[in-house]
């Protein structure tokens, strides 16, 4: 994958293209894209992946004037806009997934095919989804993963968060990141998309980690639900971070949207 | 110098292992500890000592806001500050204040302090802070990226909404109001003065130089882990050229504890700072600081890790260690006398909120302390700053006769004085 910028009219925009195919755009969750995310380049054996970092992540710019879920949405689609794709197959993880959604009910008719992975966007009361913003970072891999001894590997390799320098680090990393997120995720992950999933026409893959903590497979039944036609898939032995945890059995999943 | 006796409010019946048995103090608090028929007279108790100071020649006595928190039963100052407002004379009633991002509209705020002015006399001294991450984030609901941005314009609203005479349409992001035009107006033109409280973040400091606001710090790690943020601060007025360095530009919250001799101190209120310190400091790290909350330079500046608690927590902290190490200031007169003076010289503070009352600490230790302190230490650190002594920009200007409760003629002479 080659990290490349694109310019829009609001903001240059740092996205991962590679591979080769049907284009596909796949958007990030609040984590980000960490470097130990094979994801991307599996999926680049078999699409044109392009994998644009929302600003604030990663190296990328920031962007103040995205303060809520309308302009996220119009942000995102003029990243597509902008790198020239008609109808790509649009797929997104987590928040990725909610922006994606809004896009495919907004403009119904660019977008055919979708893929939900684990996606945020809904509440469920009987449900209650963990505030992520108030968890230290040791007492995520139990929430993010089903192999938790795996997934603490894969948050905390070499890292420690005792040491003031890497604290900086860290502290300015996350709130660039999650400080992003909030504007869509804080303190309720809703921004009123069951309202609108009536919209999608596109053809619709729900896929979810049968073991989420974070969002249990149950919203993975309302995304279904609410989409006309969509088809669910549960992915056994994934958590919310399937995209770490299965990340072959997710391409593999894709490949029903055609 | 001002002084200001400063009242928390802690709940004080929290229980002996409530550090082993639960998360949090604040936020998601063990409602179940909460005890309403105990408030009715902690309630009582705490106003009484808030009166009892004024009347001891305090400059000021102060309220703040804080919400699902445990050391903290006060979400709406301003309530206590109008039961304080009817019962006191002549003393300023600091609140410190209202989180103005909270509340939908603003005005909202602008019109409560504008009674608490009136109803006082002209003695309010305004708080607005952003608010700390517990409450304005966790408990509030506000999105931690745009809180400051929500603020600013909640800001700007209630200096118009209060200096504004004419009616005034406002087209805000996140307020928009057709008819501004408060009613009632404050007593002191064109506003009352305004105090920030802030935790270290560098646009706070640029805010109150270029407004002429106080920035105060309300820490209670003591002096000198605060000496490093009051630095940040005088840096910062220095660097942005601001008229003079007034010491009133700048407040800091202390514990203080006064008694006959230092051993006597010791021996009356370490049980009540133990209980300040390892209970009612007891938050979850996950409810610290929500991110996105304080801006990246701020995080750059880099004087976090100076002014967060110690990672161990407090809970280690003897007597000794407490005041070896600032975080209270407590002893005999003249030992406090010392301390304080060091104190302000040191960080260069105009205003001190007093923290007299601590954690437990039953109402005959405070008005122990409290009488103490202000008969055999205020006085002789009257005039630190005798360059800035006529400095009024950052205090209350009082009406010069002012009524308080009861006013009334008596019941028996209401016909014939209505008749007359």
């Amino acid at each position: 994958m080659e990290l490349k910028t694109i310019q829009t009219s609001r903001v240059p925009v740092r996205y991962f293209e590679g591979g080769s195919g049907k284009p596909l755009v796949f958007l990030h969750g609040a984590g980000g894209i960490l470097p130990s995310d094979k994801f991307l380049d599996k999926l680049a054996q078999k699409y044109h992946v392009y994998a644009p970092l929302l600003p604030g992540y990663g190296d990328s710019q920031e962007c103040a004037s995205l303060r809520d879920m309308l302009d996220f949405t119009l942000h995102t689609m003029d990243v597509v806009e902008a790198l020239k794709l008609k109808d790509p197959i649009l797929a997104g993880h987590s928040m990725g997934g909610m922006i994606a959604a809004e896009m495919a009910a907004i403009t119904h008719n660019d977008f055919s095919r979708l893929a939900l992975i684990a996606s945020a966007g809904l509440w469920l009361d009987e449900h209650p989804v963990p505030d992520l913003f108030a968890t230290l970072p040791f007492e995520l891999p139990p929430i993010l993963f089903h192999d938790v001894e795996m997934g603490t590997k894969l948050l905390t390799a070499g890292l420690s968060l005792s040491d003031p320098d890497f604290l900086k680090v860290f502290l300015v990393f996350n709130a660039r990141q999650m400080g992003t997120a909030g504007k869509l995720l804080f303190p309720v992950p809703d921004r009123g998309l069951s309202e609108r999933l009536y919209r999608i026409k596109a053809k619709t893959l729900v896929i979810w980690g049968a073991s989420d903590k974070l969002f249990p497979p149950a919203y993975g039944e309302a995304f279904k639900k609410g989409i006309r036609g969509a088809e669910l898939m549960l992915i056994p032995k994934a958590g919310h971070m399937i995209t770490l945890e299965q990340p072959d059995e997710l391409v593999t999943a894709l490949a029903s949207l055609g | 110098m001002k002084f200001t006796w400063f009242n928390l409010m802690p709940w004080p019946y929290l229980p002996d292992d409530f550090r082993e048995k639960h998360r949090s103090v604040w936020v998601d608090i063990d409602s179940r500890l909460f005890d309403a028929e105990k408030s009715h007279e902690v309630y009582n108790t705490y106003m009484d000592l808030l009166e009892y100071a004024g009347e001891l020649g305090f400059d000021a006595i102060g309220v703040n806001e804080h919400h699902q928190n445990g050391y903290g039963i006060m979400p709406s100052p301003n309530i206590i500050a109008a039961g304080l407002a009817r019962r006191t004379k002549d003393v300023a009633l600091v609140v410190l204040g209202n989180s103005i991002a909270l509340y939908n509209p603003p005005v909202r705020v602008a019109e409560e302090f504008a009674m608490l002015d009136c109803i006082s006399g002209g003695r309010l001294v305004a708080g607005f802070p952003v608010g700390t991450s517990m409450d304005t984030n966790y408990c509030y609901g506000q999105i931690p990226a745009l809180t400051r941005e929500k603020y600013q314009e909640a800001h700007d609203l209630i200096i118009k909404a209060w200096r504004e005479p004419d009616p005034f349409a406002w087209n805000g992001r996140y307020t928009k109001l057709r008819h501004v035009n408060i009613w009632p107006r404050p007593v002191q033109k064109p506003n009352p003065p305004i105090h920030i409280p802030g935790g270290g973040s560098v646009e706070t400091y640029d805010f109150c130089i270029d407004n002429t606001y106080s920035y105060s710090y309300l820490s209670f790690s003591g002096y000198i882990r605060g000496k490093a943020l009051m630095q940040g601060y005088w840096d910062r007025v220095a660097a942005r050229n601001a008229p003079d360095t007034s010491p009133y530009r700048a407040g800091f919250a202390q514990t203080i504890c006064v008694a006959d001799t230092d051993s006597e101190a010791e021996r009356l209120y370490s049980e009540h700072v133990s209980y300040f310190y390892n209970r009612c400091l007891h938050v979850y790290g996950g409810f610290a600081d929500a991110p996105g909350y304080r801006t990246i330079k701020t995080i750059q500046t880099g004087a976090l890790s100076q002014y967060t608690p110690p990672l161990e927590g407090f809970s280690n902290l003897t007597w000794k260690d407490l005041i070896e190490g600032g975080h209270i200031i407590a002893g005999g007169p003249e030992t406090v006398r010392q301390r304080m003076e060091h104190m302000i010289k040191g960080l260069r503070v105009g205003n001190v909120f007093c923290l007299m009352h601590v954690g437990n600490m039953p109402k005959e230790k405070a008005m122990y302390s409290t009488q103490l302190f202000a008969e055999k230490v205020i006085p002789k650190l009257r005039n630190i700053f005798p360059d800035y002594a006529d400095d009024g920009r950052f205090w209350c200007k009082p009406m010069k006769t002012q009524v308080k409760a009861g006013s009334l003629p008596r019941a028996e002479d209401a016909a014939r004085l209505a008749r007359a």
